[in-house]
């Protein structure tokens, strides 16, 4: 490990970090939330919140991109690979996920699925197969959705599709503190999308709704930093966007990568798993690559009648923070990672699965 | 000029594979009982009984650094001889080729199989040669079996294992399954190479030192962490693992970090786990610590009343976590 990343998980400096944190007591309690999926691992593998103080807790939000994608964009994922002639390429994670019937049961019946691990593997597959037509089944917030736009505009084969189910993260924060019940009241900002978005998006954000926001990185200490800089705003009572992971996210992002998005994708309204239609959310393809749109060019279209989850099943509360995943009945038993109920089990990214990957002993 | 290749005829057990018996695998290999060529090599019999082992070797890619498939066929096998206390007497191979694989390929590999074989002083006294058509196999798989002489301080298994026990592992954690990883992910492992090697010397070592380890494990396919889990699952209790005291390279964690593994999961080809007694971890780990191949030895953790996982982990900050074993080895064909 360099230098840097082991000073970033220095014990002696991450306990100093929580004392900081622990110091900046409203004297009453706070609830935070991240908004993404590795945050989500990175505090669950560290124990971080075995660090923070009583007062203080960090609920995980929408962050996982399989998790929020809902089962009628997986129904006709399903529907299209099963399409002869069709080959359909996604990541590991979304196979798994269970709609009506889930990919990987899909594939046990004869649909060609294929996992990858970006989409320029999708590509490479639709060039090995100019017999078949290649789906790429891509989900993902903006730091996925950047690649599938690039590989857009490099000119794929005619055999190459692509079947849209990115999110952006800035609108769902907005639906997120415009939903009725208790909302959070600060967000630590996933440090992946921003080092993509920029901060522009959250300012935004901030002048319509104040609350306190960090962007935060992945190590023990970038976690517990960018905690501190939300709770210093809450203390001043003077909300902002800070950026505590400087390191990687310039003000401005990735302006290539946004250009990418924006020269291929229009925003939409899109259905997120457990929240609903969030508005300008979800990216179509523009007139110019509509042709490239699965969903098009078979003529189908999601059924919205298909149910998000198994009854019982607390994704949906598990993704708005409102549902603490180890307080859920199935949490364990039955619901486990090699055998999961709904999505947040499922995916590497989910909170469930994050939880019971390293539950409390 | 166009590269010799095998071809079916190679497996058909005429003319063309007595020559590529005699061309290739009798010069590296050869030994008065393999040169017999008989349907089956005959052993001399030995005190303490026998144990035997075997072992299929697909690893992908077959040519790595620190190894190749030739000299993994061997330390795989000898290595699990070795953990079950039986000193190694003689290794069959058998392999499978697919049609078209560079005859070079095939020689450089059987040259690193005799060269691992005399590290072990173990002789390959028997064999086979399959070729499958082109497709139909990834260039060469190789299945070794071994036999053993078995000493009387052989370890008798998880089943003795103890609570307050304490667990070793021989040193860094994880080499092998890094490199794989790496150049299964096009990444340029550098400096980092396998730790496949064999394992006699570390066993013969705690054995000289008057160390009895309840439990000893090559911690291959799964790594360290599935070999405790399952030691953990047959004992009935569990293994408590100090994050921070785990042996494990700069290298091999930043490339966990970035393509998601965790190094305690990833598989070494030249380590030992054991598990000993309290008053035997300090006597383990000097005579590990004196050795080249044991330089990284650590004390990692110690067996604990069953916890709700077969492992639990501690990690740097003092938060205890349930750690269990994973469902399937995160890299396919890692040996």
């Amino acid at each position: 490990m360099s230098g840097w990343v082991s000073g970033l998980r220095d014990p002696g400096r991450v306990r100093a970090m929580a004392e900081e944190v622990a110091a900046l007591d409203p004297g009453r309690p706070v609830r935070l939330m991240h908004v993404c999926g590795t945050h989500e691992n990175a505090l669950c593998a560290a124990g971080i919140r075995d660090l923070l103080p009583g007062w203080l807790s960090l609920v995980a939000g929408p962050g996982c991109p399989v998790c929020v994608c809902p089962a009628s964009e997986i129904d006709l994922a399903v529907r299209i690979a099963s399409i002869p002639g069709v080959t359909l390429a996604t990541f590991g994670d979304l196979v798994r996920v269970p709609a009506r019937i889930s990919l990987a049961q899909a594939r046990t019946r004869g649909a060609d699925v294929r996992v990858v691990y970006g989409v320029a593997d999708a590509v490479a597959l639709a060039r090995a197969m100019p017999g078949r037509k290649v789906v790429f089944f891509a989900v993902g917030f903006e730091t996925t959705a950047c690649t599938t736009a690039a590989a857009i505009q490099a000119s794929p084969p005619d055999n190459f599709l692509v079947l849209a189910s990115h999110r952006l993260v800035p609108p769902a924060l907005q639906a997120l503190l415009e939903l009725p019940g208790e909302t959070p009241e600060g967000f630590l900002l996933p440090g992946h999308v921003i080092t993509v978005t920029g901060l522009s998006a959250y300012r935004d954000l901030l002048s319509r709704r104040p609350i306190p926001m960090a962007v935060g990185g992945f190590e023990p200490l970038d976690i517990l930093r960018a905690i501190r800089e939300i709770l210093v705003q809450i203390r001043r009572g003077h909300p902002d966007v800070v950026n505590a992971y400087s390191r990687a996210v310039r003000e401005e992002g990735n302006r290539a990568a946004r250009e990418a998005i924006k020269a291929v994708f229009e925003a939409v309204d899109a259905p997120w798993r457990g929240i609903g239609t969030i508005p300008g959310s979800g990216l179509r393809l523009r007139p110019p690559f509509r042709h490239l749109d699965a969903a098009e060019a078979f003529g189908l279209a999601p059924d919205p009648s298909v149910e998000d989850a198994p009854t019982g099943c607390r994704c949906g509360e598990v993704l708005l923070g409102r549902q603490d995943p180890e307080e859920c009945p199935f949490f364990g038993s039955p619901c486990v990672p090699d055998d999961p109920m709904g999505p947040c089990m499922v995916a590497q990214e989910g909170t469930c699965a994050a939880r019971y990957r390293h539950r409390r002993a | 000029m166009e590269e010799e290749r095998i071809a079916l005829g190679h497996g058909g057990g005429g003319r063309m594979t007595s020559d590529l018996i005699r061309e290739v695998f009798l010069p590296a290999l050869g030994n008065p009982r393999l040169e017999a060529l008989g349907d089956a090599a005959r052993l001399d019999p030995v005190p303490g009984g026998l144990a035997m082992t075997t072992d299929a070797f697909v690893v992908t890619p077959q040519d790595f650094p620190g190894g190749d498939i030739g000299a993994l066929a061997v330390f795989g096998t000898v290595n699990d001889l070795a953990v079950s206390g039986a000193r190694p007497v003689a290794i069959s191979a058998a392999f499978i080729l697919e049609e078209g694989l560079v005859r070079g390929d095939l020689e450089r590999w059987v040259a690193s199989m005799a060269q691992a074989a005399r590290r072990c002083a173990v002789e390959v006294v028997t064999g086979d040669t399959k070729v499958v058509p082109r497709g139909q196999g990834d260039r060469a798989y190789v299945v070794t079996t071994g036999i053993g002489a078995v000493l009387p301080e052989a370890p008798p298994g998880p089943g003795s294992v103890r609570e307050g026990d304490e667990v070793l592992v021989s040193g860094m954690v994880g080499d092998h399954g890094a490199v794989i990883a790496a150049l299964r992910n096009g990444l340029d492992p550098g400096s980092l190479h396998s730790d496949c090697a064999p394992v006699w010397d570390l066993v013969e070592a705690l054995l000289a030192a008057g160390v009895r380890p309840r439990f000893l494990r090559d911690p291959t396919r799964g790594g360290l962490g599935t070999v405790l889990g399952e030691m953990g699952e047959a004992s009935g209790l569990s293994v408590e693992v100090r994050d921070g005291d785990l042996p494990v390279r700069p290298e091999v964690a930043g490339l966990c970090d970035l393509l998601g593994l965790d190094p305690i999961f990833l598989a070494c080809e030249g380590r030992v786990v054991a598990v000993v007694p309290p008053s035997g971890a300090e006597p383990a780990l000097r005579a590990w610590q004196a050795l080249p191949g044991g330089r990284d030895a650590a004390r990692i953790g110690r067996v604990v009343p069953r916890a709700p996982a077969p492992i639990v982990r501690v990690t740097p900050y003092g938060g205890r976590r349930l750690c269990d074993v994973p469902a399937a080895e995160p890299l396919p064909r890692i040996c």
